[in-house]
C-alpha cells in the first residue's frame, strides 16, 4: 500500500459559542508511515486552523495527544494510521476521549482526571536521612515489584475507557489513579502503604467497584496492564489487613469457602456470606429465579468429584488470610 | 468430522443457568461433538478468589486443566470468565518455568501434574476454528431470517486481547470483534451493529455496587433496543444473568422500561438447528422470548 484513501469524520465542539457538537468530514490520501497525530496536524494546517487538539513531545511520553479513534482510546503520536484503516476500514471516526468533557474539539478538561490522580498522594512518602553515609539500593527484584508502574505518562487512555468512571460512578478513582498508588504500595522506600490501600479500599471509590472489564488494559499505549495492578492491590489489601470486613472483601474470600466446601461454587451461599443481612434484598429476584429452575437449593448442591483432592490443594495451597 | 473435547462447564451451568448445560449438549448432539465432561474441575474463581489468593487461584485452575490434559483433548468453556481464569493460568505458567514448578509441587501432592499440553478455548472459538461456519450453515433447519438479534460479546472472551491472541487462531480485534456477528449471519440472522456490543454488563460488582451493575446492563440493553434488536446473544452465562435476571432492576436504574429476550450462544444456535425450545431449556430464561 503506498496510498490510501480514508474518510475522516472529525469531531467539533467549542463549549464557549456551540450548542451542540457537529462532526466535519475530510477525505485524505493517507500514506504508510503516518500516526493519527499526523492527520491532525494536516488537519489543522492544510484545512482549518481553528481546530484544536494537545500536542506536545511527540514520543509517546508527554502523554497529552490522547483521542478517541472509532471509540477506541489511543496515544495519536504512537498509533499508525494503516493499523486503525486495517481494523476499521476506511472511513474513521476522531473523537476527544471523554465527549462530555470537552473544552474544544479533541481538549478534554482533565480536572477529575487529576484530582483523582491527587488523591493518591502521588509522591514518595519516608523518612529521609538528610546526611547518609552510604547509597539507598533498591535491588533489581524489589525494583521489578513495580512492574513499570512508574511508566504511566497520565495520558488517560484507560481512565477514560473505563465504564465505570463513564457510565455510572464518577466518584470512583479509577485506573490510572490505582496504578499510581500500586506505584508506591510496591515501591520498598515508601512508608505509607496502609493509609495508601486505606484510600484505595474505600467502597464507592476504591478498587473494589472494578468491574473487572479489562477496558484499562486493552487502552493503555504504555502496555502497563492496569486490571493487574487493581488484582495487586487487592492482594495487599489482605496481605497488609488493611482490608475492611464487608460485602466486597467477603465476596472475595466467600470463593475460597465455597471452593473448599463443595469444589464448585455454591451460588446461594456466597451471596448470603458476602451480604450477611442485606441478602434480603435479593429475595424478589431469587424467587423469579426459582420458578424458573434457576436456584439449586443447599441440600441438592452438588459437588465437584474427588473433592478430597480440592480440600487438600486448598489446605496446602493458601497464601492469604481473612 | 468427528470432534471431541473435555467441557469445563463452570459452576452457573450447574446452577443458576441449567439451560446453558442443556442447550450446550443439545447443540453438541446436533452437530456430532463428543463432550467428555470434566466432573473433577472446581470454580475457576471467578474472577474474584484471585483478588484474596492469587497463587491459590493459580493451583485450582491449573488442577482443572490438568484433567482436561489427563484426557488429551483440547478443553472447552462455555463461560467467558472461566475461559479468562482458565486461559490466564495457561498463559502464566506456560510462560513462566519457575511459577509453573511452584504450582506443581502442589499439584504433586494429589498425584497430578501440569504439563500445558491442551489448549483452552470458549466453545465459541472452538466452533469457529474446528467446526467451521459453512459447515454450520449447511446443518441449518430453522433460519433466523425474521430476527434481529444483537451479539453481546461479553468481556471475557475478547479483552485482554493479548490473552485472547495468545488462546485463539480467529485474532478477533477487542474494539472491533466480529465473530458472534458471524455466526448469527451463519445461522441465517441479521445481527445488529450497536455500541454496547463489546462492553460491559457490570456483572462483577453485583453485590458491591449494583447501582453499576444495573446502570451498565441496562445501558446495554437499551442500545440494543434502539437499534431494533428482536433479543440478544451472550456467550456467557455472567452476562445473561444480568441481561436477562436484573431487567427490573436495570429499569428502575436508568429509568426506562427494557425489556428484551436474552438468549445463551448455544440456545440460539439450537434453535436454528431445529432443537425444541424444551430442548435448549428457554423455559428457564427469566424474560420470555415469547417468539419462539
Amino acid at each position: 500500500m503506498e496510498k490510501q484513501k480514508v474518510t475522516i469524520n472529525v469531531f467539533r465542539f467549542n463549549k464557549e459559542t456551540d450548542y451542540l457538537p457537529h462532526y466535519d468530514k475530510y477525505e485524505l490520501e493517507i500514506s504508510k508511515d503516518e500516526v493519527v497525530l499526523d492527520i491532525l496536524n494536516r488537519i489543522k494546517w492544510e484545512h482549518d486552523g481553528s481546530f484544536t487538539y494537545r500536542r506536545s513531545c511527540r514520543h509517546g511520553i508527554c502523554g497529552s495527544c490522547a483521542i478517541k479513534v472509532n471509540g477506541r482510546s489511543t496515544l495519536a503520536c504512537k498509533e499508525r494510521m494503516i493499523d486503525m484503516i486495517e481494523l476499521f476500514g476506511n472511513e474513521l471516526t476522531f473523537e476527544p476521549v471523554s465527549k462530555k468533557r470537552v473544552v474544544k474539539d479533541m481538549v478534554v478538561d482533565k480536572k477529575d482526571f487529576w484530582d483523582k490522580y491527587d488523591a493518591m498522594r502521588p509522591y514518595l512518602i519516608a523518612k529521609i536521612d538528610e546526611h547518609p553515609k552510604s547509597e539507598n539500593i533498591v535491588s533489581p527484584k524489589e525494583a521489578e515489584k513495580i512492574e513499570e508502574a512508574d511508566y504511566c505518562i497520565q495520558c488517560g487512555c484507560c481512565y477514560y475507557a473505563c465504564p465505570v468512571v463513564n457510565e455510572t460512578n464518577e466518584e470512583y478513582f479509577g485506573p490510572a489513579a490505582f496504578v499510581k498508588a500500586y506505584r508506591f504500595t510496591a515501591d520498598i522506600r515508601d512508608n505509607d502503604k496502609e493509609d495508601r490501600l486505606k484510600i484505595v479500599d474505600e467502597l464507592g471509590k476504591g478498587v473494589w467497584d472494578c468491574v473487572k472489564c479489562f477496558e484499562c488494559t486493552e487502552a493503555c499505549p504504555k502496555d502497563l496492564d492496569p486490571m493487574k495492578k487493581i488484582t495487586h492491590l487487592h492482594n495487599q489489601l489482605f496481605e497488609e489487613g488493611v482490608v475492611q470486613n464487608n460485602v466486597a472483601s467477603r465476596h472475595a474470600v466467600g470463593f475460597k469457602k465455597s471452593i473448599e466446601k463443595h469444589g464448585i461454587l455454591d451460588e446461594g451461599m456466597l451471596v448470603a456470606y458476602s451480604e450477611g443481612f442485606g441478602v434480603l434484598k435479593h429475595i424478589p429476584e431469587a424467587f423469579e429465579m426459582w420458578k424458573n429452575g434457576k436456584i439449586v437449593m443447599p441440600w441438592s448442591m452438588p459437588k465437584s468429584k474427588k473433592l478430597d483432592e480440592i480440600k487438600k490443594l486448598v489446605k496446602i495451597s493458601s497464601t492469604a488470610k481473612f | 468430522m468427528s470432534l471431541k473435547y473435555a467441557l469445563y462447564t463452570g459452576c452457573t451451568a450447574r446452577e443458576s443457568t441449567p439451560e446453558l448445560m442443556k442447550s450446550t449438549l443439545a447443540v453438541a448432539k446436533k452437530l456430532g461433538i463428543e463432550l467428555v465432561v470434566l466432573d473433577e474441575a472446581s470454580c475457576c474463581g471467578a474472577s474474584h478468589l484471585q483478588d484474596f489468593d492469587d497463587f491459590l487461584s493459580l493451583v485450582l485452575n491449573a488442577r482443572n486443566i490438568c484433567y482436561a490434559e489427563k484426557h488429551n483433548l483440547p478443553m472447552i468453556t462455555i463461560c467467558n470468565t472461566c475461559q479468562l481464569n482458565t486461559a490466564l493460568t495457561k498463559e502464566r505458567l506456560d510462560n513462566n518455568p519457575e511459577l509453573k514448578a511452584k504450582v506443581n509441587e502442589k499439584l504433586k501432592e494429589v498425584g497430578l501434574e501440569y504439563k500445558g499440553s491442551v489448549s483452552v478455548r470458549h466453545f465459541l472459538y472452538a466452533l469457529i476454528e474446528d467446526y467451521g461456519l459453512d459447515n454450520i450453515r449447511k446443518k441449518v433447519v430453522k433460519p433466523l431470517s425474521s430476527f434481529n438479534i444483537a451479539p453481546f460479546y461479553g468481556c471475557h472472551n475478547i479483552r485482554p486481547s493479548e490473552l485472547h491472541h495468545f488462546t485463539n487462531k480467529t485474532k478477533e480485534s477487542a474494539y472491533n470483534p466480529t465473530s458472534l456477528d458471524e455466526l448469527i449471519e451463519a445461522l441465517e440472522g441479521n445481527s445488529v451493529d450497536y455500541e454496547h456490543k463489546n462492553k460491559c454488563c457490570g456483572f462483577h460488582a453485583d453485590l458491591q455496587a449494583p447501582h453499576t451493575a444495573n446502570r451498565l446492563t441496562g445501558n446495554a440493553i437499551v442500545d440494543a433496543m434502539d437499534n431494533n434488536a428482536d433479543m440478544m446473544v451472550t456467550p456467557c452465562p455472567l452476562c445473561h444473568l444480568n441481561l436477562d435476571v436484573k431487567q427490573h432492576a436495570a429499569s428502575k436504574e436508568i429509568g426506562r422500561e427494557v425489556h428484551m429476550p436474552i438468549l445463551h450462544l448455544p440456545q440460539l444456535i439450537g434453535l436454528a438447528l431445529g432443537c425444541t425450545p424444551e430442548e435448549v431449556g428457554l423455559n428457564h430464561n427469566v424474560t420470555k422470548a415469547e417468539f419462539v
